[in-house]
């Protein structure tokens, strides 16, 4: 028999007894069909903190967050706002080499900064993005519920260009924005579907922070210290 | 496999003794205790129903481990179908073994690790650093520990004993930085010694929070970043995560990763909350060319085969029975001299290393039921330390404990010895007085720290008689 055999047997055995539910005290076993409801997404929906009823409510719920967790959110009119305020952010930060990768919103913006660029798009130097001063991306959802962005390596440009430099520039649309953590798992399931998972997926809350020092909020632990989202 | 020098239980009496003793320290978990208790409540309060999501997360957990084998299977077909490979190890061995075949494998050299819990339950680290590998914790609080040559203190807060002095001279020592008192310059020296590790690396191993059967996931769960690197630059990654670990469905997640911030931090979603499907995939721009999963079991089959603690397996490794636990709060987590603290740790540990070492854990409790009050998956904590006190006497009865029960059932049955004992008891106490605090003294285990009651003037038998004679 292999390991996997063996293990696999000592799980079958062990699940030959059941386990009581939970929450109901006593030995037996009192079987009890998992209510509907709970199971159901729209169950855990109606559960967790409350988003608010619509979108204004919502970036509102976005914007009230993301001050708390220390990110930083500007709303703009167009992509020729986000461009000149970028410039304005890279000229203040003394930004010397910039990180991108190929997407409708993101390329033209790399350009408007008019630095030198490196893209992420066919592989890239680690060591020579380690140089850059901040990693441009695009997103998939923002949640309002919980001030996250959530973004995958397809949609923004590999696994480390939004946590390797120390600055994340997300660009996105505003109605990208969505409601709850419910309704952005529902999204990326439709985007995504059966088996064109990419290889990673994150949700990103707030800028990297760590407390380990006497559980004194740092920012900057390993990831970047700080986060910008422009929303269009 | 357990390499304790002296009994776990002599230790665990001899830390906690020292450590409740030690004010300074007491003070410095009680602050960071008062600080991780507002955030936590305050945001458990934001939810709508924070009592029905406990409920739900714990039925899927319950649902999730009654199809444990099916869910597994589910993910070993997804998860292979994008490239990944799957190993399933049913001891610390065995896990060892695998990891190490794979490192020899590439020819590796340098190893970086994220949060791995499992990883201490199998000693991975010593292996490795007596093989020659250089092998670095990426997470500070446990790079910190690893610095400091100690364990982690807390699963959720590696470092929370340690003061910033402390960590500026240990730096000082190991990486000849200069003296700061500023957590963030603190965090800084780390951030610097450790970024060119991530892109110098061969090899990253992560753990993983869960592991989600219908679309082949695992889920990481942290807030420095430091995990998202190791599973970004080197050639090789390796998740270590026991066979428990499992949500059903990718919707699930939905829920577990806000609870599990909640009750771990207080905050409305840890920093990173990571789901890895592959190795780089076809088109990707970056990634791991292999991903490996290696599913360890470590008698988890056998804590599955109780169906009576078999919620112990539900843990999602918040901390915060930890954060709750009055024992903690006062013998620390070093004193428990085991992977996982706290009450988890104590109803746990016994199954996994043996009940007649570990059982002393479940009597270091109060069974106030904080922590099964606190449990975002509302595992019965506090029952279970019951029943590891229970099988454990079942499993070995005490030669004297069970005389002294026997001779009390004696006693108890017949009236007239009963209250003739009592009557010789209030006799002889005063003689007590004479032997207390010697080694004569038969009831010294109880009087060191308390005073012996006085043996009433009158026993209810006779107040009764007197009363109904009136
Ligand atoms: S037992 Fe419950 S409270 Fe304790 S760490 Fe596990 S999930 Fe958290």
């Amino acid at each position: 028999m292999t390991e996997r055999e063996k293990i696999f047997t000592r799980i079958r055995d062990a699940l030959k007894t059941q386990a009581p539910m939970p929450g109901h005290h006593g030995s037996s076993h009192k079987p009890h069909a998992i209510s509907e409801a709970r199971n159901a997404i729209a169950g855990a929906r109606q559960w967790l903190p409350d988003p608010g009823a619509d979108s204004a409510a919502w970036l509102e719920q976005f914007q009230k967050l993301s001050a708390e967790l220390k990110t930083v959110v500007h709303l703009c009119n167009d992509e020729a706002d986000v461009h000149s305020k970028l410039r304005e952010l890279a000229l203040a930060e003394g930004w010397r080499k910039v990180a991108a990768h190929r997407h409708p919103l993101i390329s033209p913006a790399a350009t408007a900064i008019a630095l030198p660029a490196l893209e992420t798009d066919g592989g890239y130097d680690a060591n020579e993005m380690a140089k850059c001063d901040v990693g441009i991306t695009a997103c998939d959802a923002l949640v309002a519920q919980t001030g996250s962005i959530f973004l995958t390596t397809r949609s923004a440009g590999g696994r480390a260009l939004s946590v390797l430099p120390p600055h994340h520039v997300v660009i996105a649309h505003r109605d990208q924005l969505v409601p709850d953590l419910p309704a952005a798992f529902e999204l990326m399931t439709r985007l995504y579907g059966e088996n064109q998972w990419p290889s990673m997926s994150t949700l990103i809350t707030g800028p990297s922070r760590t407390g380990d020092i006497e559980r004194i909020l740092v920012l900057g632990a390993h990831g970047p210290r700080k986060l910008t989202v422009f929303l269009i | 496999m357990s390499d304790v020098a002296i009994a776990p239980r002599a230790q665990f009496f001899e830390d906690a003794d020292r450590i409740t003793h030690d004010t300074e320290h007491r003070r410095r978990i009680q602050t960071a205790m008062g600080k991780y208790y507002v955030s936590r409540y305050s945001r458990q309060a934001l939810f709508r129903n924070w009592q029905e999501a406990r409920q739900t997360a714990a039925e899927t957990k319950w649902a999730a481990l009654k199809e444990l084998d099916k869910h597994l299977e589910a993910f070993e077909r997804n998860a292979t179908a994008r490239g990944t490979q799957v190993h399933w190890t049913s001891t610390g061995e065995q896990a060892r073994q695998v990891i190490v075949d794979i490192i020899r494998r590439h020819n590796a050299r340098r190893i970086v690790k994220s949060k791995v819990m499992t990883s201490e339950e199998i000693h991975l680290n010593q292996l490795l650093e007596q093989l020659g590998y250089d092998v670095i914790e990426s997470d500070l609080g446990e790079y910190i520990q690893q610095l400091k040559g100690e364990p982690p203190y807390h699963f959720v807060f590696p470092c929370m004993h340690l003061s910033r002095e402390e960590i500026s001279d240990l730096f000082e020592n190991h990486l000849g930085t200069a003296q700061t008192h500023d957590p963030e310059e603190l965090t800084m020296i780390a951030r610097r010694v450790l970024r060119q590790k991530y892109i110098d690396a061969d090899i990253g191993i992560t753990g993983a929070n869960f592991v989600v059967a219908d679309t082949g996931m695992i889920s990481i769960t942290e807030n420095e970043g430091n995990a998202r690197l190791t599973a970004a630059l080197p050639r090789v990654m390796i998740t270590l995560v026991g066979i428990e670990k499992v949500l059903p469905k990718f919707s699930d997640l939905a829920l577990f990763l806000p609870m599990l911030a909640t009750a771990g931090t207080g905050q409305p979603l840890t920093g990173y909350n990571t789901m890895y499907a592959g190795p780089k995939q076809p088109g990707e721009s970056d990634g791991p060319i292999e991903w490996h999963v290696i599913f360890l079991d470590n008698n988890r089959t056998a804590l599955l085969a109780d169906p009576q603690q078999r919620d112990a397996l539900h843990c999602i490794r918040c901390g915060a029975c930890l954060n709750v636990c009055p024992i903690f709060k006062n013998v620390g987590g070093l004193s428990y001299g085991t992977t996982y603290q706290g009450p988890i740790g104590s109803v746990i540990t016994p199954h996994f290393r043996g009940l007649q070492d570990w059982k002393h854990l479940s009597g270091a409790s109060s069974l106030c039921g904080a922590c099964t009050e606190t449990c975002p998956v509302k595992i019965d904590l506090h029952h279970h330390l019951l029943h590891n006190r229970r099988n454990a006497i079942d499993e070995k009865r005490g030669f004297l404990e069970g005389m002294l029960w026997r001779g009390f059932t004696f006693l108890i049955n017949r009236p007239k010895l009963f209250s003739l004992s009592i009557k010789l008891g209030r006799l002889f106490q005063p003689l007590h007085a004479l032997v207390k605090g010697t080694i004569f003294d038969p009831a010294a285990a109880w009087t060191k720290s308390r005073e012996l009651p006085e043996v009433a003037h009158e026993s209810f038998r006779d107040y009764w008689k007197r009363r109904q004679s009136k």
